[in-house]
């Protein structure tokens, strides 16, 4: 089963380690794509349900 | 209309538009629906307040008793009032954002007539006992299957539709939905690995630890992705609809999307702190729920700020109005989430009516009112007429806002005025209110002004459903609305260079699967460590599997929904350890198939019961509460005591236990009806002893058993320690 395949992982505390810094580079990945859009793109977008 | 007259610059020579048509039947049903199962879930939860003031009205009888109609009144809130709301928004918004007719009727009728019938069965079965008792999973098996086929039913048809859709362009409100489907699907299979024994009947995969974690992993994760994320993408949709201007940022909401469903994922554990899951989880759970603030906050201000220079509308238009409360809800509800997840708020607040009060804030104000606001919006346009009464529709906004604050301030006194009484230490170093009934006593009158609160918010959900009812008298209902666009591709895009675009914002299925790795990634950090066992859960000697009548009187106590009102759960402060006994040890539950550590303490937690009172004391306590505790404001349970316990299952249940790892020696299911029988006959000759005739085939002699039984295994040797 699968609990005893995962048994043995060992070093428990690196789990919270790992999840801030998969965190931060998915964040800020995101922060970059997001401030690099252009501004005539954004507003396009942000209209779109003002259509019928 | 200028943005039209901009796009024809750019449409190919000799190109013409498409007509096609919206299928508005579809969003109609659902809203009728929500609307229906709205007035039905919410005069159950009127009916369960009700209860707590005047306990009579459990009527002595099993399908109204409490712990069984309070799963009702929650999975008919979430499930049918708020899902067939945001499966009537999802369907009106999707079409139009996307340009085109649904991708199938037929699917679209299949996903509605499926999700009524499962509401059905819901309705059916819980009052009949068939629980899981997982919160807000608390369907079994055979209609946990159902949901899956119906949601991947659903998921089809708004992928199909994303696929099929004439708009280059997938808008942000787009991707809110797909992170709904995809993450609500994970959750749901996840959470519901059980083991059939009948058709009615299953254990939890998981045990004890694990299974609490999982379990709320999934609860979780069931508010962020069943009762935020589609509410934000419907709020995306509506909210700048409604206020005839465009979102305030459209930046910040893709910041807000990302970063909302990257941070929820982790923040299961704080509904854990200071239980016996392992310190680094509930450290995890803490540190995420502070950030989730931010991604929270982004949205409300985005959704607010949209309406900045329109605050005059708001003072005229009801369905305005309406948003605005349920973002301020919203925003409300989400401060006051990350603060209960600190500790030392926590350890105040948690298993008590704080915690309802805060759920309530987001229910009510966020996604009634939304809910409402919307549908004022919708039906005048899909019939095709004004709304029948803005005045009765402003009558219901305010009777509906006095009856969040009649209901949330209540509760709100009520959990703080108990969590105080319940950490109370008296002059001499004993606790100030020992008998856990005075801090109930003190907190009824609470009860009564919370149900005044509720009867408000529901005669504004009548009065909406009169006012919608009239709007459709007066138009007429456009089943089929014309449309016309180009197809896709007949626009000439100018966006070379920009690669990211194209990758993220134009391909719903890669989009669907980063939502599903973002989801999976958070969920995997959060649940492999606690599925490696031994590494996390001290294994304790002295703890036993249960006896067979131990196991079935569990089962009862699973059916009759005690952990309703029952923690097993006492936690590491001296005002719980003083109260109940020694603090609760992870290794404790490791046969705990599903575990029952409950999240409300109505009652006082039950963990060290066994060997507290005499058996006699809970005979006549589950006969009639008050003859044992005057003022209590427990359900009675006369039926336990007439009916017999239904034994022929008794070796499946071992059988099923031993595959989950329980272990109980090779054959041993053939003995298990003997021990059973003689382990009765033991308990009913105690009482009988003590003056009380009991047959001990009943159903309660099972009950006491396992009452009996409860954190008794540590007792019994006192050296073995975590
Ligand atoms: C409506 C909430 C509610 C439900 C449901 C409920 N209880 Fe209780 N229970 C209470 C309250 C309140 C008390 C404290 C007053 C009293 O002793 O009756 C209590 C007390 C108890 C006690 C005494 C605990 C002690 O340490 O003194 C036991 C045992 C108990 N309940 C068992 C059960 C069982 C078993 C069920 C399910 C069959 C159940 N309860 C369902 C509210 C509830």
């Amino acid at each position: 089963m699968i609990r005893n395949v995962l048994e043995n992982i060992g070093g428990i505390e690196i789990y919270p380690i790992i999840s801030l810094t998969i965190f931060f580079t998915v964040f800020s990945t995101m922060l970059v794509y997001v401030f690099t859009r252009k501004k005539k793109q954004m507003d396009k977008m942000a209209g779109l349900p003002l259509e019928p | 209309m200028e943005q039209t007259s901009i796009l024809k610059e750019q449409v190919a020579p000799g190109a013409v538009m498409d007509t096609f048509q919206y299928d508005n039947t579809i969003v109609r049903n659902f809203a009728i629906a929500s609307v229906v199962f709205g007035l039905v879930g919410m005069l159950v939860g009127l009916l369960v307040a009700l209860q707590l003031v005047y306990p009579e009205l459990n009527f002595g009888i099993p399908y109204t008793s409490y712990g069984r109609i309070r799963p009702l009144h929650t999975n008919a809130v979430i499930f049918a009032f708020v899902g067939n709301a945001i499966f009537a928004g999802v369907y009106y918004s999707v079409q139009r954002l996307c340009k085109t007719r649904m991708f199938s009727d037929a699917l679209s009728k299949i996903h509605f007539w499926g999700w009524q019938l499962i509401i059905l069965s819901a309705a059916i079965t819980l009052p009949l006992g068939f629980t899981t008792s997982k919160e807000y999973a608390e369907l079994e098996w055979p209609i946990d299957i159902a949901i899956t086929l119906i949601w991947v039913v659903f998921s089809a048809n708004v992928i199909g539709t994303l696929i099929k859709r004439r708009e280059e362009h997938i808008y942000v409100a787009m991707w809110f939905y797909i992170a709904t489907l995809v993450t609500v699907a994970v959750l749901h299979i996840v959470n519901s690995f059980e083991l059939p024994i009948s058709f009615f009947k299953s254990y939890s995969w998981y045990a004890g630890v694990q299974d609490a974690l999982v379990q709320w992993w999934y609860g979780h994760n069931a508010v962020a992705f069943f009762l935020t994320t589609p509410y934000l993408g419907l709020m995306y949709y509506f909210l700048p609809k409604a206020a005839q201007r465009p979102v305030f940022s459209y930046r910040l909401s893709i910041v807000h999307f990302w970063s909302l469903i990257f941070i929820y994922i982790w923040a299961g554990p704080h509904h854990l702190l200071y239980t016996a899951l392992p310190d680094w989880a509930q450290s995890l759970g803490t540190v995420f729920s502070v950030m989730l603030i931010a991604p929270s906050w982004g949205g409300m201000v985005n959704g607010l700020l949209t309406l900045r220079g329109a605050w005059d509308r708001v003072r005229n238009d009801v369905v305005l109005k309406f948003y605005v409360v349920a973002l301020t809800g919203y925003g409300m509800a989400t401060f006051e989430g990350p603060l209960l997840s600190l500790k030392n708020v926590n350890a105040l607040g948690h298993y008590t009516d704080w915690i309802v009060g805060h759920v309530h804030i987001g229910a009510l104000a966020w996604n009634g009112f939304f809910t409402f606001g919307m549908f004022y919006w919708l039906f005048p346009r899909l019939f095709r007429t004004r709304l029948y009464s803005k005045s009765l529709a402003n009558a219901h906004f305010w009777i509906g806002t006095l009856g969040i604050v009649f209901y949330a301030i209540p509760m709100y006194w009520a959990g703080f005025t108990q969590g105080l009484m319940w950490k109370q230490f008296g002059p001499n170093g004993t606790l100030q209110y020992p008998n856990f009934i005075e801090t109930v006593n003190a907190i009824v009158p609470m009860y009564a002004l919370r149900a005044i609160g509720g009867t408000l918010y529901i005669v504004g959900l009548i009065m909406l459903a009169y006012n919608l009812v009239r709007t459709a008298a007066q138009g007429k209902f456009l089943a089929n609305e014309e449309a016309q666009a180009y197809s896709r591709g007949v626009i000439k895009q100018n966006h070379e260079g920009d690669f990211w675009h194209r990758v993220l914002e134009r391909r719903p299925v890669r989009m669907a699967v980063l939502a599903l790795v973002a989801i999976l990634i958070g969920s995997a950090v959060e649940l492999i460590p606690t599925w490696t066992v031994k590494s996390n859960v001290p294994q304790m000697a002295s703890v036993l599997p249960y006896t067979p009548l131990e196991l079935q009187g569990r089962d009862l106590y699973i059916r009759e929904g005690c952990n309703a009102c029952h923690s097993q759960m006492v936690r590491p402060f001296r005002s719980e350890t003083e109260r109940y006994g020694e603090y609760s040890k992870a290794g404790e539950f490791v046969y705990d198939h599903p575990f029952l550590w409950g999240s409300k303490r109505t009652g006082p937690d039950l963990h060290r019961l066994g060997d507290k009172y005499p058996d006699s004391w809970h005979y006549h306590h589950m006969l009639e509460p008050t003859s044992m505790t005057s003022g209590s404001i427990m359900p009675p349970y006369p039926w336990l005591v007439d009916d017999k316990l239904d034994v022929s299952n008794t070796a499946d249940k071992i059988a099923a236990m031993r595959t989950l790892g329980v272990p109980y020696a090779p054959g041993y299911e053939q003995k298990a009806n003997a021990d059973l029988q003689a382990q009765a006959k033991q308990i009913a000759a105690r009482l009988k002893d003590a003056g009380i005739k009991a047959d001990h085939e009943a159903e309660i002699i099972a009950l006491i058993a396992y009452m009996q039984r409860l954190g008794t295994d540590i007792k019994k040797a006192p050296a073995s320690q975590p």
